[in-house]
């Protein structure tokens, strides 16, 4: 009797693991990221692109209003096709843009904005790219749409059309 | 009196070094058990994206603040989930996955006493 408990337990127990496993195959693998939307946002200190200046973010941040944190480069193609529409959100009075220089030259920079035009308020550096990830950036492009130091939105990736009528619409 | 001296500084440099190393090769251990997010299937430790390479310089630059490996995967996870550990911690989630193989080595364990140990007396 006690023989046959044990391989029927054990069977039992294999087909349980089985199901589990087989469920989980139909699972999502795909790797969504976790957004951090809600968040306060990170306090740096970073030097500024004009002047060479350190300064906190906090001072930055402080208005009540809304920000709209844009990290680029002039070594990103998405970022030089998205700066029209970071030109057009740049007219909204409501709105203070801010850049983040992710790992640049700051030569290549200038360039990059005496050509396209600048649309931003203030732009940070960051040179070893250590703030982008306090913000829990992958890459550039990145967006952030911020109020009173929490994060309402985050676009990963260049703006697009619908995603700038989205902004326009959350901030009227 | 001047050997004494040379000898102090020479242990003075070997000391530092062997400092140095030790963190280096925790900052391996650190960058190789976390998941480069841009790349397919690389560690930190191994990939040279961008990313990768900040990701290397602030887990040193934490450690020189003196952020233990614990602290620096919390801050880590806190930015981008769960999933830039290759390791999976002990969770809610995961204590399946981590009890399954001692579970089973436990039931082959007694699958071996069964058939052979308590068979033969």
């Amino acid at each position: 009797m006690k023989i046959r408990i044990i391989p029927s337990i054990i069977s039992l127990l294999l087909i349980i693991i089985f199901i589990l496993f087989y469920m989980g195959l139909k699972n999502s693998n795909i790797y969504v990221p976790k957004e951090n939307v809600n968040k306060k946002i990170p306090n740096f200190t970073a030097k500024l692109f004009e002047t060479s200046e350190k300064i906190n973010s906090e001072k930055i941040f402080s208005k009540d209003q809304f920000y709209l944190m844009n990290i680029w480069s002039s070594w990103c193609v998405p970022c030089r096709d998205e700066h029209n529409f970071l030109k057009d959100l740049s007219n909204e009075k409501n709105l203070n843009l801010i850049g983040l220089n992710y790992k640049d030259k700051t030569e290549n920079a200038k360039n990059f904005l005496i050509e396209l035009g600048n649309p931003f308020d203030i732009i940070f550096l960051d040179q070893k790219g250590i703030i982008a990830i306090d913000w829990g950036a992958y890459g550039v492009p990145e967006t952030y749409l911020i109020k009173n130091n929490i994060i309402i939105k985050k676009i990963i990736g260049p703006l697009n059309y619908n995603l700038v009528k989205e902004i326009k619409e959350i901030i009227r | 009196m001047r050997y004494l001296k040379l000898i102090l500084i020479i242990f003075f440099i070997f000391g530092l070094n062997y400092s140095h190393a030790q963190q280096s090769e925790l900052e391996n251990k650190i960058t190789k058990n976390l998941r480069c997010l841009v790349c397919q299937g690389q560690s930190v430790y191994d990939s040279d994206t961008e990313f990768a390479n900040s990701l290397k310089i602030l887990v040193k630059n934490k450690l020189n603040e003196g952020f233990s490996e614990r602290q620096i995967y919390t801050y880590l996870k806190e930015r981008y989930g769960e999933w830039i550990l290759f390791d999976p911690e002990f969770t809610k989630k995961t204590y399946f996955l981590w009890l399954i193989p001692i579970l089973m080595f436990a039931i082959g364990g007694l699958v071996i006493l069964n058939l052979f140990i308590i068979k033969k007396n």
